[in-house]
């Protein structure tokens, strides 16, 4: 008896001793919610591959780019870039430059509840801007009909539905706005959480897709994956080129690659309202905020492991999910960016 | 909340006073030898009780400092124009809380006259008329109402009570109580008025549960006194509401206390817009869904900022609402001490 329990005593103190030892590399991150489902999916798959943890936290993208700033996680994640003053706040007390990294893309859809117009209701960035400013506030208004010959539109109020928490979705359907109307740009901006000129707010997506499932003649916005999920309809919208075009994920990574040329060095940037003839403009990427000089050397052997893993191997995963993968170009791109990656 | 409800109980039981009169505990009496009377455990009880409570009033200040000291920026900027302004607009960093205030207030106030007359009603019926087999199921059946989660109050309230306002109710009273500013514009579904009803549900509970025992704890002498003089039933259960004024009073403020502070069930349900309309049917914000909806993604120093003070100026109401609840319930236990 007194021998089994030294026995056990014995392996729970060599326990104790071993696990820091053989203990697995963990990394922690924090941020945006919409990647959360690939970011499960990418780090469960290379924890069986590697052994290495990593541990996220989907508490928003906000969250994130704090939790990034103050130091406390190994990496972040947001939807809508870090600004200028976040960036010198963040390289102020790091001690070292936060780095964007592109991971996957998203799309922003305008989903709507009307009956009478079926699926394909076609918008022109005006008539979209027009109606969530406020100034188009009936479906039968010859702005829309003139771009939907051929459906009946119907003598009725369009009632508009946006998110009512700070949101990346947010962020780029307002930064599209901002970039198609000036009116817009004047009286609202952009930003994850906005001052809306009408509609009702509804909470997540499923709070706008609640209001609009249950509002006849509403129209609202939420993730192209949400909508794909749960088989809302949403509108063709005519991009730069003059195409109307059904958001697709062809029609997102076309949007990146037509932008790949033009892209900034920190890789900081819209491609909402991007050219190419099918891109699709309301499309935008995730990025994983990551420390150019890391102070623990396994911690960045790991995240630049990772990370040309994720360009690699990952994006296969993507189109599963719902979301579109990252163009070539734009891969080349990034992975010049991991490998400056450097340890402090 | 659960201390106040209590305390409440108490102080309303209005037969045994506040204690203070004749508890035992109001100091040993000389004779005791002094060994007896500076005993070490009961010094090292004393001392510790007395910490704890100290920690929770303590507690209290820490959180109305912290909330003040984190809403500087905005305090500074801003000032008293924060609670008269009616922007708010996180691009432009420009705050101003009045929408937010507004609709607290007037979706509270919508919830009590909803919740007080139907809660009376329960009340009177289970402390006054109810035969006993259905008074402890029915008592027990109220008082879950109030252990329903919010968000559970919020489902319903969007797959049910929002698609009834807008098919039934709203068009109903637009066309039969249109001439009012009340009822007037689009019907919804989402706003003021589902914000009122489900928090009418939600605080029912709360004050029905609490006058029932108010009403209770009326001595049996004044029924009998009042029915001896003649009265009819109505008679004597209006003498035990008067009796028990300021005790339902009490509960009421409890009750706006909780629909000042629910969050979860109305965002979901209240449109969160930062309007100022007289319309119930139109969609409004509140400062507990302003904060739920708007902080985990507020980034810049002066949009937390404003939020934190908009908690504060909420926390602020809550205890100014408590105390009011308790001074109401203090002024009718002193007044039945005298009698």
């Amino acid at each position: 008896m007194t021998n089994r329990r030294n026995v056990l005593l014995g392996l729970v103190l060599l326990a104790a001793v071993a696990a820091p030892v053989f203990g697995q590399l963990k990394l922690n991150g924090a941020g945006a919610t919409f990647p959360y489902v690939i970011y499960s999916k990418w780090f469960d798959v290379y924890h069986t591959k590697t052994g290495i943890e990593f541990n996220y936290q989907s508490i928003g993208s906000g969250g994130g780019i704090k939790q990034v700033m103050e130091g406390t996680v190994d990496f972040g994640a947001t939807d809508g870039p870090m600004t200028d003053d976040q960036l010198t706040e963040a390289a102020q007390k790091q001690g070292t430059d936060v780095l964007h990294i592109p991971t996957v893309m998203g799309a922003v859809v305008a989903t709507y509840n009307l009956a009478e117009a079926g699926n394909n209701l076609r918008l022109t960035p005006e008539v979209l801007a027009g109606i969530f400013l406020g100034d188009i506030t009936k479906w039968n208004d010859a702005k829309i009909a003139e771009i939907n010959p051929g459906k009946s539109l119907p003598d009725r109020t369009i009632i508009v539905a946006h998110r009512s928490d700070g949101s990346g979705t947010t962020y780029i359907f307002v930064d599209y706005l901002t970039k198609v109307s000036k009116v817009w740009a004047e009286k609202v901006g952009k930003g994850t959480s906005v001052n809306w000129p009408v509609g009702l707010g509804g909470k997540g997506n499923e709070g706008v897709s609640g209001l609009v499932k249950q509002s006849e003649g509403s129209i609202g916005y939420v993730e192209l994956a949400y909508a794909v999920k749960n088989n809302l309809p949403y509108a063709l919208l005519k991009n730069i080129s003059g195409n109307y075009v059904n958001a697709s994920l062809e029609a997102v990574s076309a949007a990146a690659a037509s932008s790949a040329g033009s892209l900034p060095e920190d890789l900081r940037v819209s491609i909402t309202n991007a050219g190419g003839k099918d891109a699709y403009p309301i499309s935008g990427f995730t990025w994983l905020l990551v420390y150019k000089a890391m102070k623990d050397k396994e911690k960045a052997g790991a995240m630049v492991k990772f990370l040309h893993w994720a360009m690699s191997d990952g994006q296969s995963y993507a189109k599963e999910l719902y979301y579109a993968p990252l163009p070539k170009d734009v891969v080349k791109l990034c992975e010049r960016k991991i490998n400056s990656i450097v340890v402090k | 909340m659960t201390v106040t409800q209590q305390a409440v109980h108490q102080d309303s039981g209005l037969t045994s006073g506040d204690g203070r009169g004749v508890s035992p505990a109001a100091g040993p009496s000389r004779s005791v030898p002094d060994s007896r009377r500076w005993n070490v455990g009961d010094l090292v009880f004393k001392h510790l009780t007395m910490l704890f409570a100290v920690g929770v009033l303590s507690l209290v200040f820490l959180m109305g400092y912290e909330m003040y000291a984190g809403s500087a920026l905005t305090l500074e900027k801003f000032g008293w124009k924060f609670l008269v302004t009616s922007t708010w607009d996180p691009v432009q960093d420009e705050y101003g809380a009045l929408p937010l205030i507004f609709g607290t207030i007037v979706s509270s106030m919508l919830a009590l006259t909803i919740a007080l007359p139907l809660s009376l009603g329960v009340a009177i019926f289970l402390s006054e008329l109810a035969p006993r087999w259905l008074e402890r199921p029915l008592s027990f059946l109220v008082e879950l109402l109030a252990a329903i989660p919010s968000i559970v109050y919020g489902l319903w309230g969007i797959f049910v009570l929002v698609p009834w306002l807008r098919q039934s109710l709203q068009p109903w009273l637009g066309s039969h109580a249109g001439f009012l500013p009340l009822f007037r514009g689009p019907a919804y579904g989402f706003g003021m008025l589902a914000a009122g009803l489900i928090l009418a549900v939600m605080v029912l509970p709360i004050i029905a549960s609490i006058s029932r025992d108010v009403m209770r704890s009326i001595p049996n002498l004044q029924r009998e006194a009042a029915l001896a003089l003649g009265a009819t039933r109505w008679e004597t259960t209006k003498v035990v509401l008067a009796s028990s004024k300021s005790g339902i009073l009490g509960a009421t403020l409890l009750g706006l206390g909780r629909a000042v502070g629910e969050t979860m069930a109305v965002t979901m349900v209240i449109g969160n817009r930062a309007d100022i309309s007289a319309s119930l049917f139109n969609p409004a914000y509140t400062m507990a869904s302003v904060i739920a909806n708007e902080f985990a993604e507020a980034t810049t120093a002066m949009y937390t900022s404003a939020l934190v003070e908009v908690a504060f100026v909420l926390f602020v109401v809550t205890i100014v609402l408590n105390a009011l609840a308790r001074l109401v319930v203090w002024s009718v236990t002193r007044r039945y001490r005298t009698v």
